[in-house]
């Protein structure tokens, strides 16, 4: 007997419409066991106090703190990095074999796994620079894999921007760079800002790239050159090495906080960007 | 004399074109010192007492990888087996089913599910999933299945966000000539829409099992790290990325050149897989 396909056309949607929802769902459950396991542990004292007996006792005031200064030295150094190439494969230059390496070079990047990170910035930063397990160790690693996140947005951004804004300043006999400067980069601001914030997001919760390069030391780095513990690493060690099951969670309801709003924040920026040239 | 607008042109011009070379030169010094550490123990021990040595006692001399290459082989089909149909659906719905509105909704949270750290899938696995395989099916529960499950959890938003740009680009045309010919929804997806994105879903997939074959954090705490290829899929096992996070933090000598040499099979076999991934999907656009 045939089926009558509008029959399984009807089951397929409905199959679709399930397996949909449980992908959505798998996301809700699993913010939802972080939140209702955390929330108990997470208190103002628990932000704010130094953690005692490697993380039994007390907060994780220092590897907030170390979590901030790595997100935003990463994003001081990667910015210019990340938005200059953008700007010269976009403005500068056509399609050549010249642009075509560069994007090779990006893509590359962006597949290299973290671990495989962490191998290069131990190896060279850590030893043959002789930094040692220190921030700015970690900060440089991770400048180098948020690079392709930065120059990837930032170019969508710049190429979304109307040729005719472009036109108009040049024939007010702008050059290009001020054409750049004063007109581009403030219309594509939105997006730029998108991929610094995805960017943040990612350095919060890195960890395998992370820990081999700034360390994990529980003292506050007063210092790019000395070592620190972020969030994400704290959490691993806490729950890895069974130290406090009730203090990772506690830890981990503000990674997993921090890493949503910066991420929602992000989208909502990209939603606002998308609406004013569609 | 240059006129000073000119000169500042050209001046950022040259530096921009510097900040462009940066990503190449960054990759160079990549390859340079992983290479540099990996290579010579190639030389030393022998290219086939690495890769297919069984043995791996670093401090005595034995270097055999060849049970991690074949566990992390295993994770990543495991991984695709539960993500690739999960996350292939999740892609036509949203590309062919969902309304506007649903899919405003669906698209973020998807997006958001990229976002949570690999440690915490972990965590939760070994906190949820390594229990429950433990109870119900045997064994330690630190095993090939329980990673298998939470990676291909993880390798989700990278397969539907591919794919999904894949379903998206199919001319309207293909569904208009198809729905005139009286075919369903679903007749016009599988019969029409799915061979032409097929390129692009393929490469979805292949860049799943990148993210799988490279993920760590989540791996370390749920596979078991043990050193043997695993005889069913309740067995524990450990991965090439494994073995580099469990020991790379004491590891001295010829023991870090061994994670070094680890490394180096690991990021070949990754950029096979890019390197293939890239083809399939600018194939689709040439296409």
């Amino acid at each position: 007997m045939r089926i009558n396909p509008r029959i399984i056309n009807r089951l397929v949607r409905m199959g679709l419409n399930v397996q949909a929802f449980f992908t959505v769902g798998i996301l809700i459950i699993i913010v939802a066991i972080i939140f209702f396991k955390g929330f108990p542990h997470m208190s103002f004292a628990f932000i704010f106090s130094f953690p005692e007996d490697m993380g039994r006792e007390g907060g994780i005031f220092p590897s907030i703190v170390g979590t901030i200064q790595l997100a935003l030295l990463s994003i001081l150094f990667a910015t210019p990095l990340g938005l200059g190439t953008a700007i010269f494969l976009t403005e500068y230059t056509r399609e050549s074999l010249f642009t075509k390496l560069i994007r090779f070079g990006v893509e590359s990047l962006a597949g290299i796994p973290s671990i495989l990170y962490g191998l290069f910035g131990f190896i060279f930063f850590v030893i043959k620079l002789k930094m040692g397990w220190s921030l700015l160790a970690g900060v440089l690693t991770m400048t180098i894999m948020i690079l392709p996140t930065i120059i990837r947005t930032s170019e969508e951004a710049i190429r979304a921007v109307p040729r005719q804004l472009r036109i108009v300043s040049y024939s007010l006999s702008a050059s290009k760079w001020e054409t750049i400067k004063k007109v581009v980069l403030p219309a594509a601001m939105p997006g730029i800002l998108t991929g610094i914030m995805l960017s943040i997001g990612r350095a919060v919760g890195e960890t395998a790239a992370i820990i081999f390069t700034m360390g994990s030391s529980l003292r506050l780095p007063l210092s790019v050159m000395e070592s620190g513990r972020t969030m994400a690493v704290h959490f691993y060690i806490l729950a890895r090495e069974g130290i406090s099951m009730e203090k990772a969670y506690g830890t981990a309801v503000v990674l997993v906080l921090s890493i949503l709003l910066i991420n929602i924040l992000a989208y909502y920026i990209m939603n606002k960007a998308i609406a004013r040239y569609s | 004399m240059i006129d000073r607008t000119v000169f500042k042109e050209r001046f950022v011009k040259w530096v921009l074109v510097a900040f462009a070379l940066s990503s190449l030169l960054f990759l160079f010094l990549i390859f340079l010192f992983i290479l540099s550490e990996g290579l010579p123990l190639f030389l030393k021990v022998g290219v086939k007492n690495i890769i297919f040595g069984f043995k791996w006692a670093p401090t005595k001399g034995y270097f055999g990888i060849f049970p991690m290459i074949i566990s992390s082989f295993l994770v990543t089909i495991g991984a695709l087996v539960i993500g690739a149909p999960m996350g292939l659906s999740c892609a036509i719905y949203l590309s062919e089913y969902s309304g506007k509105k649903m899919k405003m909704f669906l698209k973020p949270a998807l997006e958001l599910l990229a976002g949570i750290p690999s440690v915490v899938f972990g965590f939760l696995g070994v906190i949820y999933i390594v229990p429950l395989v433990r109870n119900y099916l045997g064994g330690s529960g630190f095993s090939l299945i329980s990673t298998s499950l939470v990676l291909g959890v993880m390798i989700l938003p990278t397969i539907i966000s591919i794919s999904f740009d894949a379903l998206v680009s199919v001319p309207k045309t293909y569904r208009e000539g198809s729905a005139a010919m009286g075919a369903t929804k679903w007749q016009t997806i599988y019969k029409v829409i799915i061979p032409s994105a097929k390129s692009g879903i393929l490469a979805s997939f292949i860049l799943g099992m990148g993210r799988a074959i490279g993920e760590t954090m989540a791996v370390i705490m749920i596979a078991g790290n043990a050193l043997k290829i695993p005889g069913s899929i309740l067995d524990p096992l450990r991965t090439l990325t494994g073995n580099i996070a469990l020991e790379l933090a004491y590891a001295t000598g010829d023991h870090r050149l061994g994670l070094f040499s680890t490394g180096v099979v690991l990021m070949v076999i990754i950029m096979i897989l890019n390197y293939i991934a890239n083809f399939g999907i600018k194939r689709k656009i040439a296409k």
